[in-house]
């Protein structure tokens, strides 16, 4: 296993795939130049380095907003021809005729993808935070680290379950092109319809809302209907870990709707905020775990013809 | 060659839904056999060799490759079996000795033993000048080539090719047949040779089987298939100049069965080997022979002869 993962790594990091890798951590990186941090310093809520990633003042959409809907892309850039090319080039045919198990080829392929994934977050992280560091002069205190581990992780995920899903595409379709498209379509339906066909479900549902009773209904079913997206599941997730405030607020109408009033706007610690969103990480991994299933049963028993 | 069994099948049978691909094939293949496996397109040649690969599983039957059941332990056969497929791929932005190193790697050889062996095997191979180029730039013929080196890099004791000479000029089939030949008797390595070059096969294979419709219609050593067409009748072709009464003459001759003129060519049937008196007699009536050629002596001429009957 250990040559064909070093192998993926090479192929993704030498081809020309890795300019959209290199561009996306660019992205990244220039929205922590252009957010406005004299205004996050001065009007925020002493969470800089959150902050950064949350807030949209200065840029269109917040670099969070911008993960979750673009960041499926890098999963699917590095899975959705990962088994169908080789099976197209021939080569399949002839690595499986060396003494290698299948699952060794899937898995390293998959890790290899997913520490192609944790290298591109991290380093996109990491600029960010030091750009900000660079231009406020403040350093993150331990719980902005904590947290920001965390969302770290909560992204590796998410992106690892779009790199399964291109990956179980490419081993149910022959064809390279059909599998990203399959893999896009998905994409975009799960992303961005899916949380539009849960707004409409819930106005269908609670046509009116005159009191806080509907209007908790209402925003129940959208978060309940929206969860079906790996998006929605992991925006939630994160803005919980990156939001102490707003995310308290989240916690106690999970817990205890009914003590909203006179809520004080303090934060949560980092380990409740964890807590909270605990079950959101499970779900992605499982996610991605059933899917990487899928194509594991697929392929290991699958007739490899030249 | 020594009797150990390398190959054994026994009743193989691959059912594609309602459609038998392979339909009940006993294989038996000892070491440092060469044994070629012939039949048309879709007759279930590359099935059966994916089923001795563990490359797909068979509906029935045995399959024993090097003492295992590559259905159950493809990694022991596989570590002992080559296989160049059918369509053969190399990673096209890596240059053969790149390719060679995966394959070594995947085999968990030795880093600087299979650096040697590689320089080496790609010298065998004639790719010494080109080993540093991109896979994307080789002709067929290289990459046909480097995949005998990709095959070899694991010292097998069998190695299978399914349909290696497909689309190489005349001067690559000649190397590779040669090839062949020394791995079988400078290395004692078996070779299962699946092909459609019938005269080829005929040349540097030990024993042949003829595929029809997912069964073994035909099998054995090259002049055992010939002596049973023999059953069949001889045929054989004449070219004459002049003489007279020629056919009539030939026609007499014990065991011809028909005579047949057009020009000066004549060919005749018969139930034994009549060359001799067909030439005396054309001589004894003043023709000059030109020539003589028996035509059913050649494999291509029983499997086209069978392929017809059927």
């Amino acid at each position: 296993m250990r040559a064909i993962f070093w192998k993926e790594m090479a192929d993704h990091f030498g081809r020309r795939r890795f300019v959209l890798l290199f561009g996306l951590v660019v992205m990244g990186t220039l929205w922590g130049v252009l957010v406005d941090a004299g205004q996050l310093v001065r009007g925020g809520d002493g969470f800089f380095f959150l902050d950064l990633f949350t807030t949209n003042i200065g840029i269109p959409i917040s670099l969070l907003t911008f993960i979750s809907l673009f960041g499926p892309v890098i999963g699917i850039a590095l899975g959705f021809d990962s088994i169908n090319s080789e099976r197209i080039q021939g080569t399949l045919a002839r690595v499986l005729a060396q003494p290698v198990y299948r699952d060794a080829v899937f898995n390293g392929k998959f890790l290899a993808g997913l520490l192609t994934l944790t290298i591109v977050v991290l380093s996109m992280g990491i600029s960010v935070v030091g750009l900000g560091m660079f231009r406020v002069g403040i350093a993150p205190s331990g719980e902005e680290v904590v947290r920001l581990i965390g969302f770290g992780l909560v992204t590796i995920a998410y992106l690892a379950f779009w790199l399964a899903l291109a990956m179980t595409a490419s081993v149910l379709l022959r064809n390279a092109v059909t599998s990203a498209l399959i893999s896009m379509g998905l994409w975009i339906g799960l992303s961005f319809f899916v949380t539009l066909g849960a707004a409409v479900l819930a106005d269908q549902l609670v046509p009116v809302v005159s009191n806080t009773e509907e209007a908790l209904r209402h925003f129940n079913i959208v978060t309940w209907a929206s969860r079906l997206s790996p998006g929605a599941l992991y925006t939630e997730a994160v803005s919980i870990l990156l939001d102490p405030i707003g995310g308290r607020v989240l916690t106690l109408l999970a817990v205890a709707p009914e003590r909203l009033e006179g809520l004080l706007a303090t934060p949560v610690s980092a380990g409740q905020s964890l807590q909270l969103v605990w079950p959101h990480i499970v779900v992605l991994v499982a996610m991605a775990g059933a899917l990487a299933g899928i194509s594991y049963t697929k392929f290991m028993r699958e007739e490899i013809r030249a | 060659m020594s009797n150990e069994l390398l190959v054994e099948t026994q009743g193989l049978v691959k059912e594609y839904g309602d459609f038998v691909a392979v339909d009940g094939v006993d294989l038996r293949l000892s070491e440092g056999e060469v044994y070629g496996f012939l039949g048309p397109n879709g007759s279930g040649k590359s099935t059966t060799i994916l089923m001795m690969l563990g490359l797909t599983e068979p509906t029935e039957g045995m399959v024993r490759v090097c003492g295992h059941d590559p259905t159950r332990d493809p990694i022991a056969v596989k570590r002992q079996v080559g296989y160049l497929p059918e369509n053969l791929g190399f990673y096209g932005d890596l240059t053969g000795r790149q390719n060679l190193q995966f394959t070594a790697e995947l085999n968990n050889l030795d880093r600087t033993e299979a650096r040697a062996r590689i320089t080496e095997l790609l010298d065998t191979v004639e790719l010494g000048g080109a080993a540093d180029q991109p896979v994307a730039q080789y002709s067929r013929g290289m990459r046909q080539r480097l995949g005998l080196a990709d095959v070899l890099l694991k010292q097998p004791r069998l190695v299978i090719l399914d349909d290696p000479t497909l689309g190489l000029d005349p001067t690559g089939i000649e190397w590779l047949l040669s090839m062949i030949e020394e791995l079988s008797s400078q290395r004692n390595i078996a070779v299962f040779l699946s092909s459609h070059q019938l005269h080829e096969v005929q040349r540097v294979c030990h024993r042949v089987g003829i595929m029809s419709h997912g069964r073994i219609v035909l099998e054995g050593t090259v002049s055992e298939l010939t002596a049973q067409s023999r059953g069949a009748g001889f045929s054989t072709a004449l070219e004459v100049r002049g003489g007279s009464g020629l056919r009539d003459a030939l026609a007499a001759i014990e065991g011809v069965s028909s005579c047949e003129q057009t020009g000066t060519r004549i060919s005749v049937e018969s139930d034994r080997d009549v060359r001799a008196a067909a030439a005396a007699a054309v001589i004894a009536h003043g023709g000059e022979l030109v020539e003589l050629r028996s035509e059913n002596r050649t494999l291509e001429d029983i499997y086209l002869r069978y392929f017809q009957q059927a």
